[in-house]
């Protein structure tokens, strides 16, 4: 998690990257715990109980999933929509819901990528005057904090107003306002913090002698910020939009208000092709999984825990991915040599 | 870079034009938050407007009151709108206390333990493991919940005598609130260790090998010197997490018993095996009722009071984390 984003030291010797643990503090100076009081002994016991235990309890999480989802997942699950049924072996499978978190996540972080990269860049690049600055970066902020609750709740209002009826299913003059745009659109406020954080640390991190060559060779700087500045902070860009991808492919909250209660696609008849789904209500795992959980209205909870699987292996898929990132990046080196 | 050589953007591409379009996006991303802002508190005025000061006091059953609330919207009749939301609130306060209040002794000793006193490849097992415990989405923790700690708690150590006890008033399934602790406490636990070891880490090493030349030894130096000048970020963090905390809807939904009740820590300590919900909650579980206006009214002045709660304590967060800029610790 890179909530929060420390701001980086100007001193030469600094590494951009978070220093690697060997780094840190005073390790590396030997010391024994045997002329340690008491006291002192009884809190690094303490330490490495709630260390373990933390180990534990992920442990937990993913053997548990695994092997439940192992158990109950079926690959025709993947492939059949939710249907109605009297038991489990009769109600279907998921794809409906598979496919709605792929569309929500591509949708979302197509909207949030650029706006939160823009944003960004105008803070750290131009950010004048000076109070609007102040302003956007107390209202990115804000926006991190805002239950995601209350922004679907917003969501209704926005997208039931008929201006906007024609990214949703509207019947005689009432908007129906629950569709994949409407999902995406506020899904897209959860992840424009993370990914304006992560960018601001990239661009934060290219020492100012960079962009002075530039300049000095006659680049405009918009140019600069197209040709160098963000092909070398492309690392943190691409973290802090996988990290966003995260929240929004685990969001249920805005799914449950503005994509419906469904578990399959409602299209919209009169939309063509791709705009018909879109506009349509739908369902994404996290829902499913929400409504199939014992306190849900399917109450299915051996497809709960199949659904919860899949959506676990994309969390570790993406978390995966941000640690490769990371890797790299610190391989390819730093400005500052 | 090692890229060919590409002419120059045409004055489509000017600075100023660029820096009019980002400021223009800009101005739009903090347009939309006043914009909801204002949303929020519009849609919820009649409900604050008719209950007054009231509505954040006891009174009544929640549950009939807002079961009412909506039926009133559906009839047609003169619209009802009293409400009195102590319970949920007095919920909130609990859970999130109680969650807030263990996370915070558990991360900081994690955050200790990460940055001064693991062994290199206990903090290498541990710094992923903290992401990983952060990145875990709410709804499936919700499930593990619902499905392994409420049957626990309710089977194992509630006793027959306990449920007894309080049969008239309320049953005791596992639902509770010391479920919803343990399971908040687990979600924002994560996000607070990866905030304080970042303010660890940056406490300058000069101040702490002073520490150590003097002879005080490394855990004394660690809470001393180290904890000490960390104490913004470990401020922001707690914050952050406290807002987080607030605004989680799905999970407590699932798992915090879905009673409009408020468990008394008077009773003793069965209190901690009482079902209630908090405000959060309560709009997922009533979202369906948005139709009506009474109920819309209701649900969008719970959604202002976490708005303005979480909105006070991300800034507060904001402002915590800027003053450790000034102090050259982070």
């Amino acid at each position: 998690m890179k909530t929060a984003s420390p701001p980086q030291s100007t001193a030469p010797s600094a590494a951009p990257q978070p220093p690697s643990p060997s780094q840190g503090g005073t390790k590396g100076a030997v010391e024994g715990t045997a002329t340690w009081a008491l006291s002192d002994r009884i809190g690094l016991a303490i330490c490495w109980a709630l260390g373990l235990l933390f180990c534990a309890i992920a442990v937990a999480i993913v053997v548990y999933l695994f092997i439940k989802g192992i158990s109950y997942l079926d690959i025709s699950m993947l492939t059949t929509p939710a249907s109605a049924g009297f038991s489990q072996a009769e109600s279907g499978g998921f794809s409906d819901a598979l496919i709605g978190t792929l569309i929500v996540a591509v949708l979302a972080i197509s909207i949030a990528l650029p706006t939160g990269v823009a944003t960004a860049i105008w803070l750290v690049e131009y950010g004048r005057p000076a109070a609007l600055a102040r302003i956007t970066e107390s209202t990115i902020e804000a926006i991190a904090g805002i239950p995601s609750i209350v922004l679907a709740l917003f969501g209704t209002v926005i997208f039931s107003s008929t201006a906007l009826g024609f990214l949703s299913r509207s019947s005689e003059g009432v908007v129906f306002g629950r569709s994949f745009f409407a999902a995406s659109a506020m899904l897209s406020l959860v992840a424009l913090p993370l990914i304006v954080a992560s960018t601001r640390e990239g661009l934060n991190a290219i020492p100012r002698h960079v962009r002075e060559a530039s300049y000095a060779v006659g680049k405009t700087k918009a140019a600069t910020v197209r040709r160098i500045l963000l092909p070398s902070s492309r690392p943190q860009v691409a973290t802090g939009a996988m990290l966003g991808l995260g929240r929004i492919i685990g969001d249920t909250a805005i799914i449950i208000v503005l994509l419906g209660a469904t578990q399959n696609f409602a299209p919209v008849e009169e939309a063509p092709f791709p705009l018909d789904y879109l506009r349509g209500a739908g369902t994404t795992l996290t829902n499913f999984v929400y409504e199939a959980s014992p306190t849900g209205n399917l109450n299915q909870p051996e497809k709960a825990y199949a659904a919860a699987f899949v959506l676990l292996l994309m969390v570790l898929v993406l978390n995966g991915a941000v640690d490769i990132v990371h890797r790299r990046a610190r391989k390819v080196g730093t400005w500052s040599h | 870079m090692n890229e060919e050589y590409q002419p120059e953007y045409g004055p489509k591409w000017s600075d100023q034009r660029v820096e009019r379009m980002l400021g223009a996006l800009v101005c739009g991303v903090v347009g939309l938050l006043l914009a909801m802002i204002v949303t929020v508190f519009v849609r919820a005025w009649p409900s604050f407007s008719h209950n007054g000061l009231a509505w954040f006091g006891p009174g009544g059953n929640v549950d009939d009151q807002l079961n009412a609330i909506f039926l009133s919207g559906q009839a047609g009749t003169e619209y009802i709108y009293t409400f009195h939301a102590w319970p949920l609130i007095w919920s909130t306060i609990l859970i999130t206390g109680g969650a807030v209040l263990i996370a915070l002794f558990s991360a900081l000793f994690v955050a200790v333990f990460i940055v001064e006193f693991a062994p290199e490849w206990m903090s290498n097992i541990l710094q992923p493991v903290v992401r990983f415990l952060a990145s875990v989405p709410s709804v499936i923790y919700g499930l593990l919940g619902v499905l392994v700690l409420v049957p626990f708690i309710g089977n194992h150590l509630v006793t027959e005598g306990q449920k007894a006890s309080v049969a008239g008033v309320i049953s005791l399934s596992g639902y509770s609130l010391v479920a919803a602790v343990v399971v908040l406490t687990t979600m924002i636990a994560p996000l607070m260790v990866s905030i304080f070891t970042d303010g660890l880490r940056a406490v300058k090493p000069g101040w702490l090998e002073g520490s150590l030349a003097l002879g005080v030894n490394r855990w004394r130096t660690t809470w001393k010197i180290g904890v000490r000048s960390a104490r913004p970020a470990i401020v922001a963090g707690t914050v952050l997490a406290t807002a987080r905390a607030i605004g989680e809807a799905v999970m407590l939904a699932m798992i915090s018993g879905s009673v409009g009740f408020a468990p008394n820590p008077a009773d003793g300590l069965i209190f901690i095996y009482e079902p209630s919900r908090p405000l959060a909650p309560t709009i997922v579980k009533n979202i369906d009722q948005l139709s009506s206006p009474p109920a819309n009214a209701t649900l969008f002045a719970i959604a202002a009071v976490l708005l303005f709660s979480a909105a006070l304590f991300s800034l507060t967060g904001y402002v915590a984390r800027r003053s450790m800029r000034k102090y050259g610790t982070a």
